[in-house]
């Protein structure tokens, strides 16, 4: 094989993996708008929270199953909490406060977690083995096998959970439409709150699967920033668009980073999804399966 | 006439008055007044208190243009930005370069930067026409982060990490080299700017974005030309942040990226929410909030310093968890913002004891 293609694939399987994350994590975020209509901002300090509950949990020797089942617990209780405290009073307020809102929270979480555990990069004790496996000339490591695995099975849950569990089908009637369903008997509340921690479950299983490969610091929750290109490439209101996004931003961003750095000085993966995003907005702005609001007077 | 109690205008033009009454008047010569005098106490009560007073209000004014211009977008026409921090930061550079490459004085640069950022703002406002809310606050979001990359890793042109050095801003041999010299042409600056903001939102454009703001449909079939209008609010918007950006690079005369980023963004959506969207006073107290409240802060740090040594260290990140505190709290108890409270305490002392 030439050596350009081993480039193009390493590139092409790495941003695979990483998408993969950012497809759990842009699943939250879609859940959220579905169900709820608001923004969240602090999506990235969800995934923060997840990786350094985990983290304080298995360096406090308990071992990765239960810890990861407990970090699970804490992010529902996360989830419950800025439903209740922070979200519910905002209701009816105009977009731009409960945008706001979301921001204050995000700023909030993350210099809460940043007193607490510091700046510094922390490393996971090795739960997947970082050995290298070679497929043909391309290399990927083991961890990086793993992440996608899990990242792709719980995708597959969730995405049975919205099909076929009855609570998934309530959420999935309260996004179609909020007042009939309430009519219909659906316990509207009940649905925000489970958004809202299913959203914090994905995100934190994105942080630890993450925080699994390249560990964890506080820039991590700029991650969160990169659903956005995801989800607004998928549509924002679409599950399927956020999975497919994610996957997209993930391995155009590899791509792009790989081949464009040493034009600009480095750092393009950090940048280049965002021109994605705004160019989708000039062509597409509803995304590729999101919902066109149509507005008549 | 003679036993009125309250404002009974007679006239269109009475009501469109700037000053209702003569009150107003009075109290805004005092004010003036006031501010005027700053430099000549503000040494001693700032030493006492234990911080630079003239700097602080320096800060203050600089940041007050800036949310101006941000309240025009966002409090009058309704359109969300995240990327006033860039914009700013668009507005720093133009004014750096121009100064420290082609030295020019700062009475030319000055216009030239907010010229610039309008034109930035002017690009990245495009998508306002086909988006609102959500999506064009993420489009702006986007617009910060590249605008933030440029400025970082554009090195021949910003100087890059290692920033850019910057003259003082100077009339002929007169340099504004000292807090106080600087203080006052703020201070001139910002009145000009609330001046020039008053008179937008009581004319036709600041008519226009209010429309806008409220129903846009119903504004447009009333005549108003959306996108016009809405580009026109974009880019008097970023002029503003950008003459702000100017000012603070003369100020500070070392610009940096890192002051530029979505934090500085977020920090002005705040000052523009707290201080109470759509009002013109809304951006004056929520410049003088975001300013002052690291200042309180500061006490009580210094006080706990002896306890945790490294109370300095963890500083900047507890201002910005205090800060998301307060923008929540603000938000689910004061959603009108200060500005609101202020017309509240206003009216009950003017009604008083007849508050009904």
């Amino acid at each position: 094989m030439p050596d350009a293609a081993v480039k193009f694939i390493q590139l092409f399987v790495t941003g695979l993996v990483t998408g993969s994350v950012y497809a759990l994590v842009a699943l939250g975020f879609v859940l959220i708008y579905k169900s709820t209509s608001i923004i969240n901002f602090a999506q990235g300090e969800f995934v923060l929270v997840g990786a350094y509950i985990c983290l304080f949990l298995v360096q406090a020797g308990i071992p990765f199953i239960p810890a990861f089942a407990l970090t699970m617990g804490a992010s529902v209780l996360l989830g419950l909490g800025v439903e209740r405290g922070v979200l519910r009073p905002m209701i009816g307020e105009p977009i731009i406060s409960v945008i706001m809102v979301t921001i204050g929270l995000a700023f909030f979480l993350k210099s809460t977690i940043s007193l607490i555990w510091g700046t510094q990069i922390r490393v996971f004790p090795p739960i997947f083995s970082q050995e290298p496996i070679h497929f043909g000339q391309v290399i990927v490591s083991e961890v990086y096998i793993y992440t996608f695995i899990f990242a792709v099975l719980f995708l597959g849950i969730f995405a049975a959970f919205f099909k076929f569990s009855r609570i998934g089908i309530a959420m999935r009637a309260v996004a179609n439409d909020q007042m009939t369903a309430q009519s219909m008997g659906i316990p509207v509340k009940i649905v925000f709150a489970v958004s809202w921690c299913i959203a914090a479950m994905v995100s934190g299983v994105g942080g630890i699967l993450i925080g699994n490969i390249n560990g964890i610091n506080i820039t991590l929750a700029d991650f969160g920033l990169k659903v956005f290109p995801a989800v607004i490439l998928g549509g924002l209101d679409s599950i399927l668009g956020a999975i497919i996004g994610g996957l997209v931003v993930g391995v155009l961003e590899n791509l792009m980073g790989g081949y464009l750095d040493q034009y600009f000085g480095g750092g393009v993966k950090e940048v280049a999804p965002f021109f994605v995003l705004l160019v989708i907005l000039m062509i597409k702005p509803y995304g590729l399966f999101g919902i066109e609001e149509i507005e008549r007077v | 006439m003679a036993y009125q109690c309250g404002l009974f205008h007679e006239s269109y033009k009475q009501d469109e008055r700037l000053y209702q009454t003569w009150w107003v008047r009075g109290w805004l010569i005092f004010l003036l007044v006031f501010l005027v005098s700053v430099p000549i106490w503000g040494q001693a009560v700032g030493s006492a208190l234990n911080t630079n007073l003239i700097n602080l209000f320096v800060i203050i004014f600089i940041y007050i243009i800036g949310a101006h211009g941000l309240n025009l977008l966002t409090g009058f026409t309704g359109q969300i930005s995240l990327g006033h921090g860039a914009f700013m930061g668009v507005g720093a550079y133009t004014a750096g370069i121009l100064a420290v490459r082609y030295h020019l004085p700062f009475y030319v640069t000055l216009p030239a930067a907010g010229l610039v950022t309008a034109a930035v703002g002017m690009v990245f406002g495009t998508p306002s026409l086909r988006l609102k809310g959500l999506y064009l606050a993420i489009a702006t979001m986007a617009a910060q982060f590249i605008l933030d990359y440029a400025m970082r890793n554009w090195d021949s042109l910003t100087g890059g990490s290692s920033g850019l050095n910057v003259p003082f801003a100077a009339i002929g041999k007169f340099e504004f080299n000292t807090d106080t010299r600087f203080y006052y042409l703020a201070l001139v600056m910002v009145i000009l700017f609330t001046w020039i903001t008053t008179n937008i939102v009581r004319t036709r454009p600041g008519r226009a974005f209010v429309a806008i703001r409220d129903r846009y449909l119903a504004a447009e079939v009333i005549g108003v030309n959306l996108f016009y209008y809405r580009i026109m609010s974009f880019g008097i918007s970023s002029f503003y942040v950008g003459i702000a950006g100017g000012m603070w690079a003369y100020y500070i005369t070392i610009i940096s990226d890192e002051h530029f980023t979505m934090w500085l963004s977020v920090q002005y959506l705040a000052m523009c929410i707290i201080g109470g969207l759509g009002h013109v006073k809304g951006a004056i107290f929520g410049a003088i909030f975001m300013v002052a409240l690291p200042e309180l802060l500061r006490i009580p740090s210094e006080m706990l310093s002896g306890v945790y040594p490294n109370m300095f260290e963890i500083f900047g990140t507890l201002q910005q968890g205090v800060f998301g505190f307060i923008i929540m709290l603000f938000l689910i108890f004061e959603p009108d913002g200060l500005a609101a409270r202020w017309l509240t305490i206003r009216s009950y002392f003017k009604l008083w004891p007849f508050s009904y």
